[in-house]
C-alpha cells in the first residue's frame, strides 16, 4: 500500500521547494488529472514544479523512504494515460526544467533539461544551422515525454526514432540516486545499455533530468509533395512501391479527405487540395536542390504511373505551412469532430500497411463506428481514431473493446506491434499482455524491481 | 475574359535583411520565390477563368531569374506570362514600377480585369496596385476580400480595415486581393513535366518594346522616392472615420490640419 500525501509530508517537501511550486490538493488544477486524450483521470495529492536534478533527488529519496508513488510529468500531451497519477502521491512535472544548457558544435550534441518543448529545440538548432531529427507531431510535447515514450514522428522513414538521437542521460532513481548513463560519444559498447532501457520505460524506471541528444547538420533544401489519389485504395498502394522504388524519401504520410476537412473546420483553414479522397504526402531533403529534383521526378512520375492524379509542390514556407500545419493538427481535429474518442497507434512490418488500414475500413464498417485514421504510412506506424459520435455509453464500451480487439489481433498476425511511438501507458496494458506474453512481461517485471524495489514510480503503467 | 495577373519574385525567406547604411534589401539569390501575397491574385483568376472561361496571363518586372515565378505560374494553370525586363528599368521605386507594368500590360493588349497581391513581402508599400490602375486609367479597389461575380462588372467585398465594404467595379478595372480570399492552388508536378521551361509561352519586353521612350520615365531616373530611414510601422495608428458631408472636401482638411498636404 501506497501512502498518502499529508501536511507533514508536505511539510518537508518545502524546506528544499518553495512554496509557489508546490500544490497540494484542491490548488492542483483539474488539468493535471488527466492527459491530452482523457479517459483515465485521477488528481495527484501534491504536484510540483521542480527546477534541477538535486530536487528531484530529494524528493525521491523522500518517497521511497515514505512509500509515496511518484508520476513524472512534462506537457502532458501523451495519449494512453501514462502521466496520470493513478495512485496520486507525487506529482513531478518539469516544465520549468526548460533550459538549453549547451550546444557542442565539435562532438554535434545539444543539452537539454526534460522539460524543454520540442518546437523550442527544434527551433534552436535549426537557427544555428543545425537539426534534430525525430519530428512528433505534437510539438508542445517535452524532450523528456519524448525520450520517455520513444516518440517517432514524421521523419522517421529516413533518419529514424527519438531513440537514435539520445546519446546520453542524467537520471534520478527512485532512491534518490543520480546515474549518468551514456554521454557524448558516437558509440558506445561498454556493457548493458541502460539508456537504451530507460528510453521508451515511460517513467517507471527512474526520472530523466538531463539528456544529451545527437545532431545532424541540417539539409539545406526541404520540399514536399502532395499526391491526390481517387480512392483511398489507389493511395495506400503506392507506398510499398515508394519503398520498393529505392527512392530517399524523409516522409511519407497518409491522410484522408474527411480527416483533411475536420482539420479544415477546427483550424478555419482551406487545405490546398479537398477535390480527392485521399492524399499521400512525401518529403525530400537534401544538400542539392538537383538532386532533389531528380528525386522527386522519378517518385511522381512512379505514382502517376500507378493512379496519383498528380504531384502538387510544397516547397515555400506558406505552402509547407498550409499543408503541413493541417497534417500536425489531425489528432486535435479529430478529437473536435466528436464527444469522445480513443486510439490506437500499431505499428505494422511497412509492408503491410496498405493491407491494414484496408482492415481498419471493414472493421469500422463491421462494429459500425466512425474511425478515421491517418499517419505514417512510410514506417507503418498508424494513428488509428475510434469516434463515439454521441452513441451511449454501453454501445460505446463494447464496440471499442470489439473494434481494439480486432484491431490489435490483425496487427499482431501481420508482426505488428501495438504501440509505434505513443507508449502503453494505462490504457493499452492488456494489449501489450497479449502481444508480448507472460514470459516477457515477467522479465520486464523483474527490470523494474531491480530499478524500483518499492514499486512507487509511476505505478500500475506499462507492465 | 482575359486577365493579367502581377507577380514578382521576393527572397524566399521570411527573415528579410535590411542593409543600415543603404536602406535596402540584403538579397543574398540563393533562394528565390513568388511573393506569396501575388498567389491570392493568381489564384482567384484561375478560379473566375473555371467560371468564365478566358485566359490568365501573368507579368513581372524584374531580372532574368523572375522567370522562375512565372514558369511557377503557369505550372498552377496560368496560359502564359510577360517579363519586362531592361537594365533600364532597374532601380524602380513605386512610382517607375507601376508606370513599367502599365507600358508592360499595354503592349499586351486586351484585358478586361488586372488582379494584383495586396503587397509584396520585401518591398510592403502595398501602392503599386492602386499606381498601376492611375497610370492605365481605369477603376481599381483594394484589401478585396471576396469576389461574388465578374462579369461586365465586378462584385467584390473589400476589408477597409474598420469598415467592410460590398461594391461593384466596372470592367476593365484592377482588384487588390487581401490573403483571406482564398487558398492557392499548388505548382503541378505534371503542368511542370508538359511545359517544362514553358519557352513559347513566355515572352520578354525589354525597353525597345515600350511605347514611350522617355527613359526619365524608368527605373532610379524615374524614380523620386529616397529612401532616409526604414522602420517598422506603428500598429497604432488613429482612425477617424467620414461618413458625412463632402467626403472629398472633409478629407482634405484632414490632410491639411495634419499638414500632409
Amino acid at each position: 500500500m501506497f501512502k498518502k500525501v499529508n501536511q507533514q509530508d508536505i511539510d518537508y517537501l518545502s524546506s528544499f521547494i518553495s512554496k509557489d511550486r508546490i500544490f497540494a490538493g484542491d490548488e492542483v488544477s483539474n488539468d493535471f488529472a488527466h492527459d491530452e486524450l482523457g479517459g483515465v483521470e485521477a488528481k495527484p495529492d501534491v504536484l510540483i514544479n521542480v527546477l534541477n536534478t538535486e530536487e528531484v533527488s530529494k524528493i525521491m529519496k523522500y518517497a521511497t523512504d515514505k512509500k509515496i508513488p511518484v508520476v513524472a510529468r512534462g506537457s502532458g500531451t501523451d495519449l494512453v494515460g501514462a502521466a496520470v497519477a493513478l495512485k496520486g502521491g507525487i506529482m513531478i512535472c518539469t516544465k520549468l526544467m526548460n533550459h538549453i544548457l549547451e550546444l557542442d558544435e565539435e562532438n554535434l550534441t545539444v543539452t537539454v533539461e526534460p522539460g524543454v518543448l520540442l518546437m523550442q529545440l527544434q527551433n534552436y538548432v535549426e537557427e544555428k544551422g543545425f537539426f534534430y531529427p525525430p519530428d512528433p507531431g505534437e510539438k508542445t510535447a517535452t524532450i523528456g515525454g519524448n525520450i520517455s515514450t520513444n516518440a517517432g514522428g514524421m521523419r522517421a522513414v529516413k533518419y529514424g526514432v527519438t531513440r537514435d538521437y539520445v546519446r546520453g542521460l542524467t537520471v534520478v532513481l527512485p532512491d534518490g540516486r543520480v546515474e549518468k548513463l551514456g554521454g557524448k560519444v558516437a558509440k558506445n559498447s561498454s556493457g548493458y545499455d541502460l539508456k537504451d532501457l530507460v528510453i521508451g520505460s515511460e517513467g517507471t524506471l527512474c526520472i530523466i533530468t538531463e539528456a544529451i541528444l545527437k545532431l545532424i547538420p541540417k539539409p539545406e533544401y526541404s520540399v514536399s509533395m502532395l499526391l491526390p489519389f481517387e480512392t483511398m485504395e489507389k493511395a495506400i498502394e503506392i507506398v510499398p512501391k515508394l519503398i520498393c522504388s529505392k527512392a530517399s524519401l524523409t516522409a511519407i504520410e497518409y491522410m484522408s479527405l474527411d480527416t483533411i476537412m475536420s482539420a479544415e473546420d477546427f483550424l478555419g483553414k482551406k487545405f490546398p487540395d479537398t477535390n480527392y479522397e485521399a492524399y499521400i504526402l512525401l518529403t525530400f531533403d537534401g544538400n542539392s536542390m538537383k538532386q532533389i529534383e531528380e528525386e522527386y521526378t522519378k517518385v511522381a512520375d512512379l505514382c502517376i504511373k500507378n493512379g496519383a492524379i498528380d504531384g502538387y509542390f510544397v516547397d515555400t514556407d506558406e505552402r509547407k505551412k498550409s499543408v503541413w500545419n493541417a497534417r500536425g493538427a489531425f489528432l486535435e481535429a479529430i478529437k473536435a469532430s466528436t464527444d469522445l474518442m480513443d486510439e490506437c497507434d500499431v505499428v505494422v512490418p511497412k509492408s503491410r500497411i496498405a493491407d491494414y488500414i484496408k482492415f481498419t475500413h471493414e472493421v469500422a464498417k463491421k462494429v459500425e463506428l466512425r474511425i478515421p485514421s491517418f499517419g505514417h504510412a512510410g514506417d507503418g506506424n498508424l494513428h488509428i481514431y475510434l469516434c463515439k459520435d454521441g452513441m451511449d455509453e454501453k454501445t460505446w464500451d463494447k464496440k471499442t473493446r470489439q473494434a481494439f480487439f480486432l484491431l490489435y489481433e490483425k496487427a499482431r498476425e501481420f508482426g505488428g506491434m501495438v504501440s509505434g511511438e505513443h507508449g502503453i501507458g494505462y490504457a493499452k496494458k492488456e494489449y501489450l499482455l497479449k502481444q508480448v506474453g507472460d514470459r516477457q512481461i515477467d522479465l520486464m517485471r523483474q527490470i523494474k524491481k531491480v530499478f524500483d524495489p518499492e514499486g512507487i514510480l509511476n505505478p500500475d503503467k506499462v507492465i | 475574359m482575359n486577365i493579367v495577373v502581377c507577380i514578382k519574385q521576393v527572397p524566399g525567406s521570411t527573415n528579410v535583411n535590411i542593409d543600415p547604411e543603404t536602406g535596402t534589401l540584403i538579397r543574398d539569390g540563393s533562394m528565390a520565390k513568388m511573393n506569396p501575397y501575388d498567389l491570392y491574385a493568381l489564384e482567384l483568376a484561375l478560379q473566375l477563368k473555371d467560371e468564365y472561361g478566358g485566359t490568365v496571363k501573368v507579368i513581372s518586372m524584374g531580372p532574368n531569374s523572375a522567370l522562375e515565378v512565372i514558369k511557377e505560374a503557369i505550372y498552377m494553370g496560368a496560359d502564359g506570362g510577360v517579363l519586362i525586363s531592361d537594365r533600364k528599368f532597374g532601380g524602380a521605386d513605386v512610382l517607375a514600377t507601376s508606370y513599367t507594368l502599365a507600358s508592360g500590360i499595354r503592349t499586351i493588349g486586351d484585358y478586361d480585369l488586372i488582379i494584383t497581391g495586396k503587397q509584396t513581402t520585401d518591398g510592403d508599400t502595398a501602392q503599386v496596385g492602386s499606381e498601376l490602375a492611375e497610370h492605365l486609367g481605369i477603376p481599381h479597389v483594394a484589401y478585396v476580400r471576396n469576389v461574388d461575380s465578374a462579369q461586365e462588372r465586378v462584385k467584390y467585398v473589400s476589408n477597409l480595415d474598420n469598415k467592410v465594404v460590398n461594391g461593384y467595379i466596372s470592367m476593365p478595372c484592377l482588384i487588390c486581393v487581401d490573403s483571406e480570399i482564398n487558398t492557392p492552388r499548388l505548382p503541378s508536378f505534371k503542368r511542370k513535366s508538359v511545359y517544362g521551361d514553358c519557352k513559347d509561352m513566355i515572352s520578354i519586353i525589354t525597353f525597345d518594346d515600350v511605347e514611350d521612350k522617355d527613359e526619365t520615365h524608368y527605373g532610379l531616373k524615374g524614380s523620386p522616392t529616397q529612401v532616409e530611414k526604414i522602420f517598422e510601422p506603428d500598429g497604432k495608428a488613429e482612425k477617424k472615420m467620414i461618413s458625412e458631408g463632402d467626403l472629398a472636401q472633409e478629407t482634405y482638411k484632414i490632410l491639411k490640419n495634419e499638414k500632409f498636404v
